[in-house]
């Protein structure tokens, strides 16, 4: 449950951001999360529910980008989609793959008011 | 008073010479900037002190302390240690390290599942690190959080005991993809299981190619000679490095 403590950034971050707009209220986020972060969406929304409570987030929406994840082998250079950090290159077999994007834990914009 | 956004204009129809809104703003951050930010001020930190700093981690049970007290007491004498000791609750594990006589300080995280730079930066303000050659961090028995804190740590050490499965590595791939070095303990078990050596170090190179592994037992003291022979090799390599 890590994604309790990202979170707790998440709307840190968020507040910092409105206070400075002069914004009354956060109407929504937006956040890229990569399919091989390590971080599950589903935990990030139940976290924020409990976290914005109280906040300028409070009753705002949250918007996940999934962002999917695509390797580069490091013997053939071959580039592929990853579904888990198992896979291996479908060029050339190797395990040996370079994660180009799909690791992401990005907070990318946010509707204020 | 302005009844759109609270502002000191009087309403209605006046300019309030701000941005319009709603409106959208870029931030771009991640989320875990602060800590990285506070790992890498741990990471120069101990760089000026000459120390070399691991970063222990394991499901709960692998053996991670039991590893700790036989090194602290085989290498007294040729090294100097300091331990911070990651647990949800209790000093028990704390405890344990100060009999060997080497520093240690507890850090409870309460609920929290893992420490981060923070809680380490804090933490080694109780050594003193000039008069200290290795810092150990054990983190809380966890394969799956600690991955993704940094604290400033040279290397992640995965420690994975034989009593466990050997799909462990495809399990919790993302501790293996950021560890550098697996220690696979107990191994004077291994007649008494059916766990599978090979297979379990072909899953942790699948998951992480570059990835060294050292099987030992810290009971029997089997194999405990190469994580000893690599804690010198990489810690000379750490102040050669910072020598150049």
């Amino acid at each position: 449950m890590h994604e309790l403590g990202l979170t707790q950034n998440l709307i840190e971050i968020a507040e910092v951001h409105a206070r400075r707009e002069g914004a009354a209220a956060i109407k929504s986020l937006t956040l890229k999360i990569g399919s091989l972060s390590g971080v599950f969406p589903d935990a990030i929304e139940f976290a924020f529910e409990v976290c914005s409570k109280g906040t300028l987030a409070q009753g705002a929406t949250l918007e996940i980008l999934c962002i999917p994840a695509i390797g580069r082998c490091q013997q053939c250079s071959a580039e592929t989609s990853m579904e888990s950090l198992a896979d291996s290159c479908p060029e050339c077999g190797s395990f040996a793959l370079d994660i180009l994007q799909g690791q992401e834990m990005a907070f990318t914009e946010m509707e204020i008011d | 008073m302005c009844t759109d956004c609270g502002c000191a204009a009087p309403a209605p129809g006046h300019d309030h010479g701000h941005e319009p809104h709603p409106r959208t703003i870029r931030i771009e951050e991640d989320l875990l900037a602060k800590n990285q930010s506070l790992a890498t001020a741990n990471r120069i930190r101990f760089a000026a002190h000459q120390l070399f700093v691991l970063n222990l981690v394991s499901s709960p049970g692998s053996g991670k302390t039991s590893i700790l007290e036989r090194t602290l007491r085989d290498l007294a004498g040729q090294m100097t240690f300091a331990v911070l000791e990651g647990d949800q609750q209790t000093s028990n594990d704390a405890e344990r390290i100060a009999a060997t006589g080497v520093p240690v300080k507890q850090i409870n995280t309460g609920t929290g599942c893992h420490l981060d730079a923070h809680m380490v930066s804090h933490g080694a303000e109780a050594f003193d690190l000039n008069s200290t050659d290795i810092l150990m961090i054990e983190n809380v028995g966890n394969l799956v959080c600690p991955a993704s804190f940094d604290l400033g740590e040279d290397h992640k050490v995965a420690v994975l005991s034989v009593t466990e499965g050997e799909d462990k590595p495809l399990k919790y791939p993302h501790m293996f993809r950021v560890a550098d070095l697996v220690l696979i303990n107990k191994i004077d078990l291994l007649p008494y299981l059916r766990f599978d050596l090979e297979k379990c170090k072909t899953f942790a190179r699948r998951i992480n190619p570059q990835i060294e592994i050292i099987e030992l037992s810290c009971h029997s003291g089997v194999g405990m000679s190469a994580w000893y022979d690599w804690l010198i090799r990489e810690g000379n390599r750490k102040r050669d490095v910072n020598h150049t």
